[in-house]
């Protein structure tokens, strides 16, 4: 079992390793099998592993390794140490398997693209740092993988960086998340300080035992730990730079920008439950700006024009729905709708990677239109994604997964009515833009002809993600509807079963409730955009539809509040005391160099005079001396 | 045996140096340039020659002779380089011959 833990973030690591070594030397199927083939391996012991862990279940709830001892400095202690728990277990499984699929798609979509083995590679190093991220048994090594996926996400989203605004949105999505690492760093230090251990187990022990719900120290720490979570998971206030962020390739917003590292902050959230708990000031907060950002960047997806980045507006709402779940202690929940959210997300983005390389780079959905014959597969397993994303009532994973987080935000403890009316505007919204663009994209007249049809490596992927959007759901059934807790008795190992209230409204009648909004939002999707197009035609040239489309005007404010000042400031201090040594330096330097440069003319006889001169000004030297 | 004093000797080789340099310096052609050098180099040996009667002493007039040698293949060597740069230039002109500069 110990072989297992340590064995699943060393091979992708091993396989950058070997791709950033020799892999411009190596030929292109050999590095597709490497880079596909390392995740796959650790997929593979996932499940091994994940086999071995629900067997023994009842008995063993976490397996521990230490590998190594990594910084041992007076009493600050860390180790190379993993552990695997049934959070972490979901959380592998979901980076493995589904990182599996978008490695194997990724080897068609980047086949004629120079920079191949440099994709795998950081691809690899990405699957690995965020396998350390989730596993990692102390929060210094946690900060670690913390850091290497954003490192990552770096430098994938300025993957293609000929162009610079591709390189903008790079430094973008680096610098917004770094603010929200900062607190994170700071609250790590805090924990530090107050315990001296690192060990995260260790230290929520140590949490329930000395400090006590609602102190102060307990509000800071879960706060400034919420804001690493809040920049890595693009949430409100920082949630700017992932729209941005889809500058990238397709599979690397497929993977790391809906699968796995926009989900990291959920994960720090689950991970610290017992902390977060302390601190009802900031659940409260988490809830609020969960339900907050669901709203505004559902308004925000239902106004763009280009395909992915109402996709990514659509993923930073659908982890606002998450942080809602955790807000109210719904950690199961959460972690549910981060799993079938990464089935139906990924999904999404490498079918619409197809549809923008089948049509030649074509993002505009307005340029796109009745695809539906043209791409079946793709139509299909898009459609299917899509129903998910919207939560079609019974089939699909995401009804279930987002009723569970609707109906604990009514029932839950800490629930209330107000929660659950924000959920469900954005379980309209979200009907509405997943419909508006499967209706745009797929049906209507052909604008754009797909130039070539995408081949078996990239078909097979979303075809296996179709099947788990749908099935993914069946694990996890509502008391009324199956009544089966397969992922929530697994979870629970790890997280706290949620407190319901007695509310007075069963579960069945929300649910049917806010199935009528979803199919309501399906049909006003229809109407609005397929049959009668005029009736979106007078929102479209709207004053609120641009305010909308620009993300609410996030980026002018933070441009004019920060990024100007910033600029401005630095352009004063350009030339202060400490630049004028340097500068002159250099100038002197340079007059030097311009004068001795004279001297150097070519010219013989100016030579031979100066020999001359300095000969008879030695001899003089000597004779009068 | 008229004997003239050494200083005159030493000012007469001086002169002779001196009518080498400042031909150096102001002629530009090359060959004209050679034939100043020539001058020093003699002046030089004069000076040994001077040295050498005024102490009694055969090593002087060693030197000269030594100094004939090397003043024999200084002015081969300068001779071939001077072919080559007129081959190349075209010219004897000291001052066209500038492209070190760089």
């Amino acid at each position: 079992m110990t072989i297992y833990i340590a064995l699943i973030p060393a091979i992708p690591l091993l396989g950058f390793l070997v791709l950033a070594l020799f892999g411009s030397t190596l030929n292109r199927k050999v590095v597709g099998y490497i880079g596909a083939g390392s995740v796959g391996l650790a997929a593979l012991l996932t499940f091994i592993a994940g086999a071995h862990f629900i067997k023994s279940l009842p008995l063993v709830r976490s397996y521990s390794v230490v590998l190594w001892e990594w910084i041992n400095a007076g009493n600050l202690k860390a180790d190379i140490s993993f552990s695997l728990d049934s959070l972490s277990l979901v959380f592998c499984f979901v980076i493995t398997f589904v990182g599996f699929l978008i490695h194997v798609y990724s080897i068609e979509f980047m086949a004629n693209d120079e920079g191949f083995s440099r994709f795998f590679a950081y691809m690899n190093l990405f699957v690995g740092s965020m396998l350390i991220l989730v596993m990692a048994d102390n929060i210094l090594l946690l900060y670690l993988g913390w850091e290497g996926v954003g490192l990552c996400s770096y430098l994938l989203i300025g993957f293609w960086y000929k162009k610079p605004e591709n390189g903008y949105a790079a430094r973008k999505a680096f610098i917004i998340t770094r603010i929200g690492d900062t607190a994170m760093i700071i609250g790590i230090f805090i924990l530090f300080l107050s315990f001296g251990t690192l060990n995260i187990n260790e230290l929520m022990q140590q949490v329930s035992v000395k400090w006590t719900a609602g102190s102060s120290i307990a509000v800071l720490t879960a706060a400034l730990l919420l804001g690493g979570a809040l920049g890595k998971s693009a949430q409100l206030p920082l949630q700017t730079w992932l729209p941005d962020a889809m500058a990238g390739p397709s599979p690397v917003s497929a993977l790391i920008h809906a699968a796995t590292m926009v989900t990291a902050g959920v994960y720090l959230i689950a991970r610290t439950h017992v902390l977060f708990s302390l601190a009802p000031i900031v659940m409260t907060a988490i809830a609020v700006i969960g339900a907050l950002t669901l709203l505004i960047s559902g308004f925000s997806a239902l106004t763009q024009h280009d395909l992915k980045r109402i996709l990514a507006y659509s993923t930073i709402s659908q982890i606002g729905y998450m942080f809602l779940a955790l807000g109210i202690g719904a950690w199961s929940a959460a972690v549910f709708h981060f799993m079938i959210h990464a089935f139906f997300k990924a999904l999404l983005f490498l079918a619409a990677g197809i549809v923008i390389l089948v049509l030649n780079e074509e993002h505009d959905i307005f340029r796109m239109g009745g695809l539906r014959k043209k791409l079946p597969a793709v139509f299909w397993t898009f459609l299917i994604g899509s129903a998910s994303l919207s939560a079609l009532p019974l089939i699909t994973a995401g009804f279930y997964s987002k009723d569970q987080i609707l109906w604990y935000a009514f029932s839950s403890e800490s629930g209330n009515s107000l929660l659950w009316i924000a959920g469900i505007i954005g379980a309209f919204l979200t009907a509405l833009y997943s419909f508006r663009m499967v209706f745009i994209v797929f049906f209507g007249e052909t604008k754009t002809n797909p130039s070539f049809m995408p081949g078996k490596q990239m078909t097979v992927p979303i075809i296996i993600l179709a099947v788990l959007s749908v099935v993914g759901g069946f694990v996890e059934l509502p008391a009324s509807i199956g009544n089966i807790h397969l992922f929530s008795n697994l979870v629970g190992n790890t997280l706290p079963p949620a407190v319901v209230r007695e509310t007075g409204h069963s579960e069945i009648m929300l649910m049917s409730f806010s199935a009528i909004i979803v199919l309501a939002g399906i049909y006003l999707a229809y109407m609005a955009y397929l049959r009668k197009p005029d009736l979106s035609e007078s929102f479209n040239h709207s004053r609120i539809n641009k305010f909308f489309e620009k993300g609410w005007g996030f980026d002018t404010l933070y441009d004019t509040l920060v990024v100007k000042p910033v600029v401005w400031l630095s352009g004063i201090d350009k030339n202060d005391v400490f630049d004028w040594m340097n500068i002159g330096i250099a100038r002197l330097t340079l007059l030097a160099n311009n004068l001795l440069s004279i001297t150097q003319n070519g010219k013989l006889r100016w030579y031979l005079m100066s020999f001359t001169i300095g000969i008879v000004l030695i001899l003089t030297y000597m004779i009068c001396r | 045996m008229l004997t003239v004093p050494i200083e005159i000797q030493i000012l007469f080789a001086g002169i002779l140096f001196l009518i080498g340099l400042v031909g150096l310096l102001v002629r530009r052609n090359m060959i004209f340039m050679l034939m100043s050098i020539e001058i020093m180099f003699n002046s030089a040996g004069l000076v040994f020659i001077i040295a050498g009667n005024h102490l009694k002493q055969p090593d002087g007039q060693v030197m000269f002779i030594f100094i004939l040698a090397v003043t024999a293949v200084e002015v081969a060597i300068a001779l071939a380089l001077i072919l080559q740069v007129y081959h190349h230039y075209k010219t004897l002109d000291s001052d066209a011959i500038n492209k070190l500069k760089d």
